[in-house]
């Protein structure tokens, strides 16, 4: 997405990208950045909570419309209101994506290596 | 404060994004100046939730993922701003969409924009915003040399100012 964005912005059109991983954002050099500590799927914050959305997108706004200088980088100060443990498990999914189970299966000693 | 980036991610996909550092030809800085005031700009949103039309648009292609884990569907969906969210779909096989899906404004706020349009804070937003399924091959091909121009293309037709990208 950081990469994306940058796609967008050497075309012209000036962006923001509103994420839980800020710092990947400024490795991959995104040019505006809002991070947000927030779970997966939530980058404006909880279900049906119009304050937290608002204050997320009016930040996403004042960065895209002021930052000054490239890579501007500004993180907002909101607690998820959640416990931790369950909100790690709940943005999960509720089935292993295709690629982790690729990865587990292959790390999964084989039979034949496994008996004596 | 400074947001923990990797807070909600398991502790082994970290090596998967920490530090994996530039992306190959993309190192210099790029800018393009924000030129208007906030109140007369026109306002896009971008969300790689996975989110189409439901019933009206193709899904994004999970079968084709489920058998080549490595490829996720590089093509993208126009998502008209006034869509009722009992009309948005997602499909994406990396996250629990059940919130999306309860209320679709917390990756791609159109209500809430159009609300601070009806505010004056923002001057307008396109008639129309942009969705695609982040999952993605790690060269980014398909973005790069069709996704890509193509939302650029759309962002032109719209007359956007300014694109906000929320990553699922």
């Amino acid at each position: 997405m950081p990469v994306l964005a940058r796609w967008i912005e050497a075309a012209g059109i000036p962006t923001v990208v509103v994420t839980m991983m800020p710092a990947v954002a400024e490795e991959r050099r995104a040019p505006r950045i809002v991070g947000v500590e927030f779970p997966y799927g939530h980058a404006f914050g909880m279900p049906g909570d119009r304050n937290m959305q608002r204050r997320v997108l009016e930040l996403a706004l004042r960065v895209l419309a002021g930052a000054k200088e490239f890579g501007t980088r500004v993180d907002i100060d909101i607690e998820w209101p959640v416990p931790l443990r369950d909100a790690y498990r709940a943005w999960q999914p509720k089935e292993a994506s295709p690629i982790v189970r690729k990865l587990l299966e292959a790390l999964r000693p084989r039979n034949s290596e496994a008996s004596p | 404060m400074i947001v923990d980036s990797y807070r909600f991610l398991p502790r082994s996909f970290r090596p998967m994004y920490e530090g994996r550092g530039l992306f190959p030809g993309e190192e210099a800085p790029v800018w393009a100046p924000f030129e208007k005031r906030l109140a007369t700009a026109r306002i896009a949103l971008l969300s790689s939730a996975g989110i189409y039309i439901k019933e009206r648009q193709p899904s994004f292609d999970l079968e084709r993922e489920q058998s080549n884990p490595e490829w996720g569907d590089p093509s993208w969906r126009s998502i008209p701003a006034d869509l009722g969210a009992a009309d948005i779909a997602s499909a994406h096989l990396h996250m629990n969409d059940d919130d999306i899906r309860s209320d679709p404004e917390i990756a791609l706020p159109m209500r809430l924009l159009s609300e601070l349009v009806a505010e004056g804070e923002v001057g307008s937003a396109t008639s129309e915003h942009l969705s695609v399924m982040g999952y993605q091959d790690r060269s980014l091909e398909g973005w790069q040399k069709e996704t890509a121009p193509a939302l650029v293309a759309s962002l032109r037709d719209l007359q956007a100012d300014g694109l906000i990208l929320a990553p699922a």
